[in-house]
């Protein structure tokens, strides 16, 4: 066992972990952060997506040990303490981004990571960056829509259902 | 996942010496060797990550050539060498995903060498270069085949270098689920001529499609491979496509890759 420390969401994280345990793992089992979904064994679905360090990455397809005092921010740390959502939360339920929301928290992580690159993206920019989220249930109109509505610009004239 | 320790070396003797573990692997960004490990079809006792050392990481341009750390993501290659090889920038800004490109890295790619990924495609074409802790291995000798390469047990892709053509396009036929490509193909015109190399199509790996080198060679234009049909039968046949349909997508893609080089 090793003993891995990160900062979660602004806090001092700590715990012992074996070679294997994935950062999804050490999130959800050992912090109790189960905001962080996997939807795969493939590395495909982007559910579990979180930042690290600043970075969209699947929490799925990183080793523990590799957050070795990194900055790891997750959905749970999205909201403001009194729970109040933040823009792209908002505009998800504003927009019926979401059915099931399985892949929301990975959708919400990613489209954090579009905003912070690109704060006015295309149509086109949000699809192409979605492209590894896979959400079973919207169809995925809604999801841009949101994205584009929290990035401030009028979505009235995007397709939605 | 069967279990397995961790050493996270600092420089690439370090690394050497801990790849030396019975059994002992490198990690890099993990985003090919985790999902093999989670599907048990690797039991390595030690990974070695490769995700700490300095002097792996990083770009740099000069005497046109590109030469890319072996640690270095996929997102950096695409941000930095937007510049020096446009051409290979776009090559690196479509691998898999966003996340996928911030952990993903050529050392890695380039290893693992399979036969539908981008960046053998773009270091054959570019008369590339994998330098190892040990040697330089011209590209041309590099790719043994479908996951083979010429490293030896232990050896670390620690740069790949590449030369700068004068014109370069990366075409590449999505297979939507995967995310790699179905077929893609990359043309580099350089000064005594055009190199084409092929992925996703044949079962032995990336390939350079010679016919279409030799024609371009002599006259750069679509029509100079318009006639030309790449040969189907050790191509890729599987639910995604036949070896027919994929040798037929080599021609495509190779026409659209000239087109667009000379728009
Ligand atoms: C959803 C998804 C989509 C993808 N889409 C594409 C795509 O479109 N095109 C594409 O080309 N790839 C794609 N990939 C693969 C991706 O590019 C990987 O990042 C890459 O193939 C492996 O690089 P890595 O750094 O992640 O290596 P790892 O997974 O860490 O390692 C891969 C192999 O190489 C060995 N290795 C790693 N680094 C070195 C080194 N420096 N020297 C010697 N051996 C080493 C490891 O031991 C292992 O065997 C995709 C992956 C995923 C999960
Ligand atoms: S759980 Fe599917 S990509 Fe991580
Ligand atoms: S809302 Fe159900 S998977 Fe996306």
């Amino acid at each position: 066992m090793t003993e891995v420390k990160m900062t979660v969401n602004g806090k001092a994280a700590s715990g012992n972990v074996e070679g294997r345990t994935l950062l999804v793992q050490f999130l959800r089992e050992d912090m109790g952060l189960t905001g962080t979904h996997v939807g795969c064994d493939t590395s495909q679905c982007g559910a579990c997506v979180v930042h690290v360090n600043g970075e969209a990455v699947k929490s799925c397809t990183m080793l523990a040990v590799e957050a070795q005092g990194a900055e790891v921010s997750t959905i749970e740390g999205q909201a403001a303490p009194d729970g109040t959502l933040n823009t792209i939360q908002q505009a998800f339920q504003d927009h019926h981004g979401l059915q099931c929301g399985f892949c929301t928290p990975g959708m919400v992580m990613s489209a954090a990571a579009l905003l912070k690159d690109n704060p006015k993206p295309t149509e086109s920019d949000v699809r192409h960056y979605l492209d590894g989220n896979i959400c079973r249930c919207t169809g995925y109109h809604n999801i841009v829509k949101a994205i584009m509505a929290a990035s401030g610009q009028d979505v009235s004239a995007i397709a939605g259902e | 996942m069967y279990n397995f320790d961790v050493e996270m070396p600092s420089t690439i003797a370090d690394a050497v010496t801990a790849l030396a573990r019975d059994e002992a692997q490198p990690l890099s960004g993990g985003q090919t060797l985790i999902p093999t490990l989670k599907a048990r079809l690797a039991a390595p006792s030690v990974l070695v990550s490769l995700h700490g050392i300095a002097e792996m990481k990083g770009v740099s341009a000069q005497d046109g050539t590109v030469t890319i750390g072996g640690a270095t993501t996929h997102a950096t290659v695409a941000g930095e060498v937007a510049d020096a090889y446009p051409a290979l920038a776009s090559l690196a800004g479509r691998i898999g995903d966003p996340a996928v490109r911030n952990r993903g890295t050529i050392g890695g790619s380039v290893a693992n060498n399979d036969p539908s990924a981008c960046y053998p495609a773009g270091v054959l074409a570019s008369n590339g270069t994998v330098v190892t802790n040990t040697r330089e291995i011209a590209a041309d000798d590099y790719f043994l085949g479908m996951f083979e390469t010429a490293l030896e047990e232990g050896e670390i892709v620690t740069a790949v270098k590449f030369k700068i053509p004068e014109a370069a396009h990366y075409e590449k036929h999505l297979q939507p689920a995967s995310r790699f490509p179905l077929v893609a193909v990359f043309v580099a015109k350089f000064a005594d001529g055009v190199r084409v190399a092929v992925t996703g199509a044949s079962e032995n790996g990336v390939f350079r499609w010679t016919e279409a080198e030799t024609a371009l060679s002599a006259d750069f234009s679509v029509e100079a491979v318009a006639g030309l049909k790449a040969d189907g039968s050790s191509m890729i046949s599987d639910l995604h496509g036949s070896g027919a349909y994929r040798a037929h997508l080599v021609g495509v893609m190779t026409k659209r890759a000239v087109a667009a080089i000379n728009a």
